[in-house]
């Protein structure tokens, strides 16, 4: 017994309470089958409304032209594209936890996973908006930007341009996680319909479950399906924001023009993921009252991975100044003086602040353990790794080469309520997906407890 | 119990599925297909105002082009000739024929016949006859036989595409100065040589850059 | 994706001059509504989804018309009674572009951005388009009527009056002799805000009689100018700055330069260009020349204001150097000086012998204005007028403040207005009478020194306007005169005989009549009364206003141009407004920073304006710009600016002393396209003095630019056929803006307006960008013309996604507008920054009758597209289609013109093939001054600068 309390202390359980598979299947798919609590319904409500502002506000746009928006000469680029590099890297944790952390046989991973791909698709798609409708002339970008042959002009993309990189990467990162994300659902579909009480819920959840009856074949199949996407997805992790980050590498902008941005782009990428993961799992987590499989092993470990991460992008926020200073280009030197103390030094310490300072507290257990605390700490971090982008595209295009075309930059309301909308389109997607699908991996959980209760002796 | 699906189910699943994407697929090749340009442009044929046959005037009679589209030589415009020049000739032919009702009241009153535009290029496309002409491209090359049509139609896509493959390879549509009006022109070798020589002689190349053509 | 591509000939006739929607009555709304059902009947039997298209040729053909090739026609455009010879291109009859004439002394192939910019002024919807009478609209015939009625009952006329602007037209001065000869007791007054007459008062006193000088900058070594902007607002000729610039122009280090010495209150263009230039307020000037003039020995020395006074040293090296190029040397004083100023220049000028040399005086019939104007408004007020004809103008606005112009013309019991808008002066006026703008009708004018010009029109007054020679002619009894008649008459009169039609045919092709200038006259400055009047000047003390004309809408007149209003003042770089422009110290001294709102008192009058501080600015001293705060004159200029004419009286009306001046708490929002001044140490514009180029001739190359730039793919090799560049030469760029007018009318650039400006939105393709070095309260300003650079490894095209923009096989960095989507990349990657975005649709309120201004060899741009310079490829097109048609391969040197180079006063920008050896680009980029911006990138532009030299004088330097 003492040496299991002492197993327990150095590796408390992932799951507590020693469930069994039915109190597991119980918990988990009740949520999809009972009622919403009323603040659910409140929610969709409000996110409902700002998904509709995005709607209303993309078409006011595509009618009158990009002037809506504060974009001006030197600065062609601001929240547009501040929000695809934004919603991009929300995107990362997702995948990263599903299928990094799975091939490194990380267990907890588990009862968060599900959740994780979610919110990565449901990111892409908002990231997906904006370089579409960034573009002065979407109607043509929609299938100019695709390679598709075209008999009247006889011309391609120009494949030089990190744009196309971008149009491939994307969507291709799209594509792979949706798949990792629903293969992985398949037998939960199967528990779920098996509990279905409607002949329609038992029909759709029957063909969305394809016909999955748990067999011994069916198992190896998916296990082994489920490991080559995870391979699949592993390198498209590092590659996407790898690729996103090229859109600025590859340009002659000081402050873009920089080989530092793959490395950071993706820890940071991971930084704000995670952030996001932390933000509304703790509040899934309150609201469904999951405190059993989503247990504070599992928020301490994300916190930590965001103090690693938080120390790389303060690292790398170190070394653009240093190298600015080092090669001596006096462009080069000018715009990171100009970052901290030019026009824009207000989003530049919004930014140390919230990405270096602040996630520091995790150093202290207590903060990394108490809810409170680290639901304030992710939130100021994606607020912080906003405005990271924020003060990388903006301020690096505000004053670039010639003083003379310098210029300053100015959000019109439709550029607020775009990045609202956006904001409300990602949690509506959420809210959909923990009123209709098992946020929670009822297949691996019940895996874990297997695995758990075989060093605790007694089965369950 | 009953269950849910048969055991076919799974089949027709697979069925439907792909028939679906087939359909899609199917549809998008077909319209494709269907509104390339060299169909959804030529072919073009509406009625004018006045019926005039460049088959009699051009061919039968053998006008030369350049009688009424008298500035193809001079300017990017090859223009439609203005009520004059019909009445040069129909003051006394068929001066009294209905069909020419039109162009007399035009001529007395001024004000102009609405002739039909056919060979129409987008506005940002700067196409000039001078140059092509010079060349030595022949207007059979974009305008088909028109001395054979009693009502002209465009027979060629006058698509980006089109242009491009004989700015790439000019040679088999060049030929001597002199000829370029002679629609009915049959080279006794391979035009292509011939193309090459005057290629070679006059200095000619077409341009493929975007400003050769967008400004 | 563009609009009607508007050179296409497809357009009805009766299209070409849209009536305004109130006349569209219900027969001809039937008709249309017929029309369309026509067509579309017509497309419904044509199975064919393409809508049917008309083609509409002339049923009778034009003389020497070829649709599709422009004519260029050889007409004058006058402005403040100066003509400038011009070269018009009409495309299918249009006027669409304005080109100096090559073969006009005052013009040789140069245009300001005036001329520029007046084409859109004749299409301009706003114009005057029908008589009115008492506010309803009228017509010709009953205003012939009522003029036969009312001036055949007129006697002598002595209660008749005529108000015009300054007479330059030989035929509308024959004509007015006429009608004088009908009405010998009638008056005729001229009258023109922007007045010489100060100076025609300083030629008085200093020779006793009317005469005007003529300056050869051309001859001059050292130059004074005495607060005159003789290279822009003052200037009155595109002339002086072809001279001037020709002296600045240096092919090696072993040339040399004039050397230009300025003192002025506010900094002008010319103060830009200058070697020394001492900021004084324009009311301490005249003591400045008196102790120029005792510095000199003109006047006893003795009391010497100057005398403990740093600027003292100034002064006598000034003095030292004028002497020592004596003969070589001009001293220019500017309008805004008074009588004795310009009387001291003259007496200055004949001492030094530069008269007959640098300086030459021909005879003028100017006289005074104001003061005539003045006896108007008195005779007016006191109800002595009963008829006033006022030909042009608008003096209801611009007449200074004290005469109340507007309240006592209401005592006047007929005003009849001509004018081009029914303006501020024609809505007081009974009747209103549409005007011809000068690119609709016959006419005359002489150039600065006397020469005369046809003006013949290019297209048939739009709206029924007639010119001044008309409705002088119809009110002195002779009815339907038309202007060709007259003005052909006057001039067959003087060549009699066979030829007189050869010659008239000639004239009006070369744009020029030979042997047409004033004589010249050689006149002697009376010392004494010169003397006594400098003598009697005293300083005025306190703050001093005073105004000057605006260098985009001159003294109003251009306020409802849209080009011209939204062109960056050439210093400040405002757009859309006028400000009280303050020295730093100054502003600091009433504590208000930019676009606060200060509120100038002076002599009794009372005006608000938003402040903009002028570096450079002399203390204790207010500039405004004219021309500004109209109030009828349009949509486009209606609110632009603040009206200054109300701080201007007869008694000064160029400089006011002892104003006051209090803060509000307002502030006023002002638009400027440069927010950054300084060039932060960056080798942008590169400049020297002559003695450092001397000895360091390759002083414009920094040593390690051009090593160390390494490419990883092998560089496409551009040396086959032409290969087309740019040297652009910032010593002889004055900063003017008729590049940025030509270029804006060449290529179809719309205009914004001033909210897009503040967001930084504006679209020209060419940019003046001003920077200012040294002290804030003194600085030198430089001026840098910037285009697209054509760059031969361009950032822009390796990033954009569609391949919108690729590079041609001559070296051009092309745009395809139609396949371009507008993701904005390649504009964020120029480090130039020349790249011009529609952000929104800039074309959407262009009138009808605006798109004739179009250039057709120019595709409109739509909204979402991005736009930037070509080196006007259409014209390299063009040329090179004649020369392989004319079976010239290689063509000429000189025969492509971009449009900014061909309008430019300075030569400043040279265009050609830079693999042809003998070009002139290729002389230029082999100059040791010659230099990229940029470099380092390896974008390697096409365009290039020649450094920038001063000639300051070894004695302060």
């Amino acid at each position: 017994m003492a040496d299991l309390a002492i197993a327990q202390e150095l590796n408390p359980a992932l799951v507590l309470g020693k469930p069994g598979y039915a109190d597991v299947t119980r918990k988990v798919a009740g949520i999809v089958e009972g009622r919403m609590p009323r603040v659910w319904y409140i929610a969709i409500a409000c996110t409902g409304t700002l998904t509709l502002a995005l709607a209303a506000m993309l078409a006011y746009l595509v009618t009158t032209g990009i002037g809506v928006w504060g974009n001006n000469s030197p600065v062609g680029w601001a929240w547009d594209i501040t929000n695809f590099v934004f919603w991009i890297g929300i995107g990362h944790a997702g995948t990263l936890i599903s299928a990094i952390l799975f091939l490194f046989r990380q267990r907890w991973r588990t009862s968060i996973n599900r959740f994780a791909e979610a919110m990565t698709l449901f990111a892409v798609a908002c990231a997906g908006i904006f370089p579409l409708f960034h573009t002065g002339r979407p109607w043509r970008a929609v299938y100019w930007l695709f390679p598709v042959p075209n008999p009247a002009l006889h011309i391609w993309q120009n494949f030089r341009s990190p744009l196309i990189w971008d149009v491939f990467a994307v969507s291709t990162y799209a594509t792979v996680s949706a798949l990792f994300w629903y293969t992985g659902l398949v037998p939960d579909l199967a528990t779920l319909r098996d509990r279905a009480k409607t002949r329609g819920r038992k029909i759709v959840l029957g063909l969305l479950s394809l016909g999955w009856r748990g067999s011994a074949r069916h198992w190896r199949h998916y296990e082994l399906a489920y490991l080559l996407l995870a391979g699949l997805s592993t390198p498209l992790v590092l590659s996407v924001h790898t690729i996103v980050s090229f859109d600025f590498a590859v340009s002659v902008i000081p402050g873009w023009h920089t080989t530092i941005f793959p490395p950071y782009f993706v820890a940071g990428a991971i930084f704000s993921g995670f952030a996001m993961v932390v933000t509304l799992m703790v509040i899934a987590r309150q609201v469904f009252n999951l405190k059993q499989f989503v247990t504070m092993k599992h928020l301490e470990n994300m916190n930590k991975v965001m103090l690693a991460t938080g120390l790389i992008v303060g690292f790398a926020y170190a070394t653009e100044f240093f190298i600015a200073w080092y090669s001596g280009n006096r462009y080069e030197r000018f715009v990171f003086l100009n970052r901290a103390f030019g026009p824009y030094w207000w989003a530049y310490w919004t930014m140390v602040c919230c990405n270096v300072f602040i996630p520091q507290l995790f150093w202290l257990k207590r903060v990394r353990t108490s809810v409170p605390a680290m639901f304030v700490i992710s939130i100021l971090i994606n607020v912080g790794m906003w405005f990271e982008r924020f003060v990388i595209i903006v301020t690096s295009l505000s004053r670039d080469y010639l003083p003379s075309s310098w210029g300053y930059f100015r959000p019109t309301p439709v550029d607020m309520l775009t990045l609202a909308g956006s904001f409300g389109l990602f949690l509506t997607l959420f809210l959909l997906f923990v009123r209709f699908l098992p946020m929670i991996s009822m297949t691996e959980v019940k895996g874990m407890i297997a695995a758990d209760s075989a060093h605790s002796g007694d089965r369950p | 119990m009953k269950p849910l699906f048969s055991k076919s189910a799974d089949k027709h699943l697979r069925i439907v599925v792909s028939a679906i994407l087939l359909t899609v697929a199917a549809a998008i090749t077909l319209s494709a297909y269907l509104f390339r340009p060299e169909r959804a442009d030529t072919g073009y044929q509406p009625a004018q105002p006045v019926p005039y046959s460049h088959k009699l005037h051009a061919g039968n009679l053998g006008l030369d082009c350049r009688y009424c589209h008298s500035t193809i030589e001079q300017s990017a415009y090859a223009a439609i000739p203005p009520t004059e020049t019909c009445m040069n000739c129909h003051t006394r032919v068929k001066a009294e024929s209905p069909q020419l009702q039109l162009v007399r009241e035009s001529y007395a009153t001024g004000r102009p016949i609405p002739w039909v535009h056919i060979h129409k290029l987008p506005d940002y496309v700067y196409f000039n006859h001078r140059a092509h002409l010079d060349a030595g491209v022949s207007c059979v090359t974009c305008h088909g036989r028109v001395d054979q049509m009693a009502e002209v139609r465009q027979v060629k896509p006058l698509s980006m595409a089109w242009c491009l493959e004989c700015h790439r390879n000019p040679a088999p549509e060049i030929r001597p100065r002199e000829l370029i009006t002679k629609l009915d022109w049959v080279p006794d070798r391979d035009p292509a040589e011939i193309g090459r020589e005057l290629i070679a002689k006059n200095h000619i190349h077409p341009p493929t850059n975007c400003s050769g053509c967008h400004r | 994706m563009s609009e009607r591509n508007p050179c296409n000939p497809v357009s009805l006739p009766g299209d070409e001059f849209p009536e305004g929607a109130s006349v569209l009555d219900a027969t001809s709304r039937r008709t249309l509504l017929k029309l369309m059902g026509a067509s579309l009947g017509l497309a419904g039997l044509t199975a064919c989804s393409r809508p049917v298209e008309n083609i509409l040729p002339a049923a009778k053909g034009v003389e020497d018309q070829i649709p599709g090739n422009p004519l260029f026609y050889a007409t004058a455009m006058s402005l403040g009674g100066v003509a400038t010879g011009l070269l018009v291109e009409a495309h299918d009859g249009r006027p669409t572009k304005i080109e100096g004439n090559p073969d006009h002394p005052f013009s040789r192939g140069a245009a300001s951005a005036f001329h520029q910019a007046s084409v859109l002024g004749l299409y301009d919807p706003d114009r005057s388009r029908e008589v009115m009478h008492e506010g309803q609209p009228s017509a010709w015939d009953e205003f012939a009527a009522f003029a036969k009625g009312h001036f055949s009952a007129m006697a002598a006329g002595e209660r008749l009056r005529f108000l015009s602007q300054t007479v330059n037209s030989p035929s509308l001065e024959a004509v007015r002799a006429q009608a004088l000869n009908r009405f010998p007791q009638a008056k005729w007054i001229e009258y023109e805000p922007i007045s010489e007459d100060e100076a025609l008062a300083g030629a008085e006193l200093a020779f006793g009689r009317a005469v005007r000088p003529i300056y050869h900058f051309d001859k001059a070594d050292a130059i004074l100018s005495l607060d005159s902007d003789f290279l822009a607002l003052d200037s009155q000729t595109v002339g002086y700055t072809k001279d001037f610039a020709a002296r600045r122009r240096v092919a090696s280090e072993k040339d040399t330069m004039n050397r230009l010495y300025i003192v002025e209150s506010q900094f002008s263009v010319t103060g830009a260009m200058a070697d020394h230039r001492l900021r004084m307020r324009s009311g301490d000037v005249p003591e400045f020349v008196a102790d120029l003039a005792r510095e000199l020995g003109l006047l006893p020395a003795g009391l010497n204001v100057l005398n403990n006074d740093p600027r003292r040293r100034w002064l006598a090296a000034l003095a030292r150097d004028l002497k020592k190029n004596a003969g070589r040397s001009l001293v220019v004083a500017g309008p805004r000086q008074p009588a004795a100023v310009h009387a001291a220049a003259h007496w200055i000028n004949q001492a030094l012998g530069n008269a007959g040399k640098t300086v030459t005086y021909v005879e003028t019939p100017r006289r005074p204005q104001i003061a005539a104007l003045k006896e108007l408004a008195a005779e007016m007020a006191a109800g002595r007028v009963e008829t006033l004809v006022i030909l042009g103008g608008n003096p209801a606005y611009d007449a200074p403040a004290d005469l109340e112009f507007s309240r006592f013309v209401k005592k006047v019991a007929v005003t009849i207005h001509l004018g081009v808008e029914r303006n501020e002066t024609g809505v007081l006026a009974k009747w209103h009478l549409p005007e011809a703008h000068y690119l609709e009708c016959w006419g005359d004018a002489r150039a600065l020194d006397g020469t005369a010009s046809i003006q013949q029109p290019l297209i048939q007054p739009l709206y029924g306007g007639r010119t001044a020679v008309e409705t002088l002619a119809l009110i002195s009894g002779h009815k339907d005169q038309r202007a060709y008649d007259i003005v052909r008459n006057c001039w067959l009169a003087q060549w009699p005989g066979a030829h007189g039609e050869k010659t008239w045919r000639k004239c009006l092709h070369d744009g020029v009549i030979p042997l047409t200038a004033s004589p010249r006259v050689e006149a002697a400055p009376d010392a004494k009364r010169i003397a006594a009047a400098l003598a009697a000047r005293r300083t005025a003390t306190g703050i001093e206003v005073n105004f000057y004309p605006s260098a985009s809408t001159w003294d109003g007149r251009f306020a409802n141009n849209g080009w011209l209003q939204e062109a960056p003042d050439p210093m400040t770089k405002l757009t859309w407004d006028n400000a009280a422009l303050l020295s730093p110290a100054t502003a600091r001294q009433f504590g208000v920073a930019n676009g606060e709102v200060i509120s100038i008192a002076a002599g009794g009058r009372e005006i608000e304006m938003p402040v903009w501080i002028q570096p450079g600015h002399a203390d204790q001293s207010i500039s405004l710009a004219l021309g500004y705060g109209r109030t009828a004159c349009g949509h486009v200029g209606h609110g632009a600016g603040h009206d200054t004419y109300a701080l201007r009286t007869s008694a000064a009306p160029h400089v006011v002393a002892g104003a006051s001046v209090t803060r509000t708490d307002r502030t006023y929002k002002l638009a400027t396209t440069q927010e950054h001044h300084s060039m932060e140490g960056r080798p942008l514009v590169r400049e020297a003095s002559l003695d450092t180029y001397r000895k360091q001739p390759a002083f414009a190359h920094k040593p390690d630019e051009k090593t160390n730039l390494f490419q990883l793919f092998p560089r496409f090799s551009y040396d086959q056929g032409n290969q087309w560049g740019m040297a652009i030469d910032l010593n002889a760029c004055i900063g003017c803006n008729a590049c940025v007018l030509a270029c804006q009318a060449e290529n179809n650039i719309p205009i914004v307006g001033k909210e897009q400006v503040m967001r930084g939105r504006e679209m020209h393709w060419i940019r003046l960008d001003r920077y200012y070095g040294g002290p804030e309260e003194d600085p030198r300003a430089v001026t840098q013309p910037v285009a697209c650079q054509q760059c031969e490894n361009a950032p822009c095209e390796s990033v954009c996604p569609v391949a919108a923009t690729n590079h041609s096989p001559e070296g051009l960095n092309d745009m395809a507008y139609n396949r371009c989507v507008g993701t904005r990349y390649c504009a964020n990657n120029c480090p130039y920054k020349v790249r011009r975005f529609n952000f929104l649709d800039y074309h959407k309120d262009v009138q009808e009758v605006e798109k004739m201004a179009f250039n057709p060899d120019v595709t409109v741009r739509m909204r979402g597209v991005m736009e930037k310079c070509t080196y006007c490829v259409q014209r390299i097109q063009e040329k090179k289609i004649q020369a392989q048609a004319e079976g010239r391969r290689a063509l000429r040197d000189g025969k492509i013109l971009t449009a900014c180079q061909q309008t430019c006063p300075a030569d400043a920008i040279v265009f050609g093939n830079i693999n042809d050896p003998q070009s002139r680009v290729t002389q230029l980029k082999k100059q040791n001054r010659d230099y990229t911006i940029l470099t380092e990138l390896n974008t390697r532009p096409r365009t290039s600068y020649l450094a920038k030299l001063r000639n300051p004088n070894p004695e302060l330097a």
